[in-house]
C-alpha cells in the first residue's frame, strides 16, 4: 500500500511541476504567436489589394454566409483596403473544400467594382509537384501556366477552368486544384457582388 | 565512460534511422525538402538531449513501476515547449511541419534513448548520447530531404540547382520516394561498411 502511494505521489509532482513549467512558457510566447499569425494575414491581404495606407488588418466586417452543420454561423471577415479614405478593395479568405486533399483556403482582393485585384493561397495540402504548383510564383505572374489568368477579371467573365469550357488556366497535369480554386474565387465574386454592390 | 564513442555511435554506427530504423513517421513524413528536414531534425535534437538530461538528473527518484509515464510526461512538456516556441519564433517552418512537430512525443527514438540509455547512466554521458544521436537523426534527415528535393523538385534549401527543362522526379517528393530513398541509403550505408571491413 505504502508502495502505491509512493508511485501516485512521485507521478502526480511530475505532472505538476510540468504543467507549472508549461503554463510559464505558455505566458511567454502568446504574444509572438499571436503577432505572427497577424503579421501572415496582413501579408495575405498585401499580396492581394492595391496600394492602402489605412490598417486593412483592423478595419474588417463580419459577415455571415451560412450555417455550419451544427447551426453555428460560419463568419466571413472582410478586410478593408482604403486609400485617402476611399476603398480600394477588400480582402476576404475562401475555402474551396473541393482540393486534391483537404481543404484550399485563399485570400482574395476584389475592387469595388468587382473586379480580381489579386489571389494568395494560404494553406493547401496538395500534391508536392502537381497540384502544389499552386502556390508557385510563376502560376500568379503570369509566367507559367495556372489559374493566374484569375487577377484582373471580374463576373462577366467566364470564370471556370478550360476543360470546363472556361477561360483559365489549369495547370498541366493537375485540374483538380485549379478548378477547386477557380470555383471558390467565382462563389467569392458572387458574394461581394451581393453584399457590396456598387 | 568513453564520451567519444558515445558521441560518434549515433552518427553511423548506431544511427537511429540508418541503422536502429527509430522514429520512421517523421522520417518518411517530413522530409520532402531539405529545411523540413533540418526542422524537424532540430527539434527533435531539442527534446532528445532536454529528456535526456532531466531523466538521468532524476532517474534515482523515478520508481520502476511508473518510469514509462514519467519518461512521457518529461517528454510530452519539452514536445510543447519546442512547438509553441517554433510557432511564435519560426512560424513559417511550424507550418510546414503542422503536426509532426507535436508527434514528436511518440516518437520511439527519444523514448527508447530514455529507457535504454539515460535512466540507467550519469547526466554527462545522457548528454552526449542524446547529442550524438540527434546530429544523427538530423544528418539522416537532412540527407534523405536533400536528394528528395534535388530529385523531385530540382531545388536545395529552395534554390533552384537546374534550368527550366529540368523533369523533376515527382515520385521523390510523394510517399512512395521517402521508402525508395531511405532503401538506398542503407543500402549504400551497408556497403561502405562492408568495403572498410
Amino acid at each position: 500500500m505504502r508502495d502505491i502511494s509512493r508511485l501516485v505521489v512521485v507521478l502526480a509532482l511530475f505532472c505538476i511541476f510540468a504543467a507549472g513549467i508549461l503554463a510559464q512558457v505558455y505566458d511567454v510566447t502568446k504574444g509572438p504567436i499571436a503577432e505572427a499569425k497577424a503579421e501572415e494575414v496582413r501579408r495575405a491581404i498585401r499580396a492581394v489589394l492595391p496600394q492602402y495606407n489605412n490598417k486593412a488588418d483592423e478595419e474588417f466586417i463580419d459577415r455571415i454566409i451560412g450555417k455550419d452543420k451544427k447551426g453555428n454561423d460560419i463568419v466571413r471577415r472582410v478586410y478593408v483596403g482604403k486609400r485617402e479614405d476611399a476603398v480600394v478593395g477588400r480582402a476576404y479568405v475562401v475555402v474551396a473544400p473541393d482540393g486534391y486533399s483537404g481543404n484550399i483556403e485563399i485570400m482574395m482582393g476584389v475592387s469595388p467594382e468587382g473586379r480580381i485585384t489579386g489571389i494568395e493561397i494560404v494553406s493547401h495540402a496538395e500534391t508536392p509537384g502537381l497540384g502544389a504548383k499552386i502556390v508557385k510564383e510563376e502560376t500568379w505572374s503570369g509566367k507559367g501556366d495556372g489559374p493566374g489568368g484569375l487577377v484582373g477579371k471580374t463576373l462577366a467573365n467566364n470564370l471556370k477552368v478550360k476543360k470546363d469550357g472556361g477561360e483559365i488556366d489549369q495547370i498541366t497535369g493537375a485540374t483538380i486544384s485549379p478548378r477547386a480554386i477557380v470555383n471558390a474565387v467565382r462563389q467569392g465574386l458572387e458574394f461581394h457582388g451581393k453584399e457590396f454592390p456598387g | 565512460m568513453n564520451f567519444v564513442k558515445e558521441f560518434t555511435k549515433g552518427l553511423w554506427k548506431e544511427n537511429p534511422i540508418l541503422r536502429l530504423l527509430l522514429g520512421m513517421c517523421p522520417t518518411l513524413a517530413v522530409t520532402t525538402s531539405a529545411i523540413n528536414g533540418l526542422g524537424m531534425g532540430l527539434a527533435t535534437l531539442a527534446v532528445l538531449i532536454c529528456s535526456n538530461l532531466v531523466v538521468s538528473q532524476l532517474r534515482k527518484m523515478i520508481p520502476k513501476k511508473v518510469r514509462i509515464p514519467a519518461f512521457i510526461v518529461v517528454i510530452a512538456s519539452f514536445v510543447t515547449m519546442v512547438d509553441l516556441t517554433m510557432n511564435a519564433f519560426a512560424h513559417d517552418l511550424h507550418k510546414s511541419l503542422g503536426l509532426f512537430i507535436p508527434l514528436i512525443v511518440v516518437n520511439c527514438l527519444i523514448l527508447g534513448r530514455a529507457e535504454a540509455f539515460a535512466s540507467k547512466k550519469p547526466l554527462l554521458g545522457s548528454f552526449v548520447d542524446g547529442l550524438g544521436m540527434g546530429i544523427g537523426f538530423t544528418l539522416a534527415l537532412v540527407v534523405l530531404g536533400s536528394i528528395r528535393e534535388v530529385l523531385g523538385n530540382g531545388t536545395i534549401f529552395d534554390v533552384a540547382l537546374f534550368g527550366k527543362g529540368f523533369l523533376p522526379m515527382i515520385v521523390m517528393i510523394l510517399p512512395p520516394g521517402a521508402f525508395i530513398m531511405l532503401g538506398f541509403l542503407m543500402a549504400g550505408m551497408n556497403r561502405i561498411d562492408k568495403g572498410i571491413s
